[in-house]
């Protein structure tokens, strides 16, 4: 439970200093960059690698490629539906999650079936070099 | 106060997830939009308001000012992506490099693709407002 509520402090705090320097900044397409901050991914990354060290950190980074492509197709998606579809921001940024979760999984599922036939290849490999060498 | 509440609980449910279902799909989540929600929301608010006490037509210039931000969000997301990069490459061998290596690598991949795409718009523009006048010759004539 403490675990929930450290996380929940850094979290906010992290998140809200991000925001407050995206208020502070002009124009507004700039102040949009920090709209896309690492601001969770601070503070999640800080909190992993104190409980469960670098490897796991470098884990999680590795699937955040993912997520961070689909974060681009998903403000682009946001964009077209508010000028182009006239949606109000609210149901064009709740709608378009469909869109990242869609993306984020399908670029896991690909990055993670190469990986896997990569190490059945390097398997492969290893087994051929194995039974050459006996 | 809002954002601080959805900043907390985006950090509580990736770490859930990532209790959960391990740290791979937990990650995914690192780049959860959750917050920008929440941004791009009170951004049309603010917008709509200002231009109702200013006396103008709001809706759609509220909804224009959330586009904006959602634009400038695509190029940060590349930062995101720099930053992924980055910490992933460098985790194992510094920890303290990786956290600093990895949000100078979002900082400044964010603000190039800002200033390119600013540079593109005004190269643009400058190029349909020549051809406006371009156009605007012969019908004068």
């Amino acid at each position: 439970m403490t675990e929930y509520v450290i996380r929940f402090l850094v979290g906010g705090a992290v998140v809200s200093a991000f925001a407050m320097l995206g208020d502070l900044l002009r124009p507004k397409s700039f102040a949009g960059l920090f709209g896309a901050a690492p601001s969770v991914a601070l503070a999640t990354l800080g909190i992993a690698v104190y409980q469960h060290g670098a490897d796991y950190a470098a884990l999680q980074t590795q699937a955040m490629i993912g997520g961070a492509i689909a974060l681009a197709v998903y403000s682009v998606v946001v964009c077209h539906l508010l000028v182009r579809a006239k949606l109000r921001a609210a149901p064009a940024t709740l709608l378009s999650l469909v869109v990242w979760l869609i993306v984020a999984f399908g670029v896991l599922t690909l990055a993670g079936g190469q990986t896997r036939s990569r190490s059945a290849f390097r398997r492969h490999l290893s087994r051929k070099a194995a039974g050459t060498n006996t | 106060m809002i954002r601080f509440a959805l900043g907390g609980a985006a950090t509580v449910f990736t770490g859930l997830v990532s209790s959960r279902y391990g740290a791979s799909i937990g990650g995914l989540f690192l780049a959860l939009p959750a917050i920008f929600c929440a941004s791009a929301t009170l951004i049309e608010k603010h917008e709509i308001r200002r231009k109702r006490e200013a006396g103008l037509a709001c809706e759609r210039r509220g909804q224009m000012a959330a586009a904006v931000d959602s634009a400038g969000a695509a190029l940060g997301a590349l930062g995101m992506l720099a930053f992924a990069i980055v910490f992933s490459l460098t985790a194992e061998s510094s920890i303290a490099a990786a956290f600093m290596g990895a949000s100078l690598a979002w900082l400044v991949i964010s603000v190039a693709a800002w200033y390119v795409r600013l540079k593109t718009r005004s190269v643009q523009r400058v190029q349909s407002e020549q051809k406006g006048s371009d156009s605007a010759i012969p019908r004068s004539r």
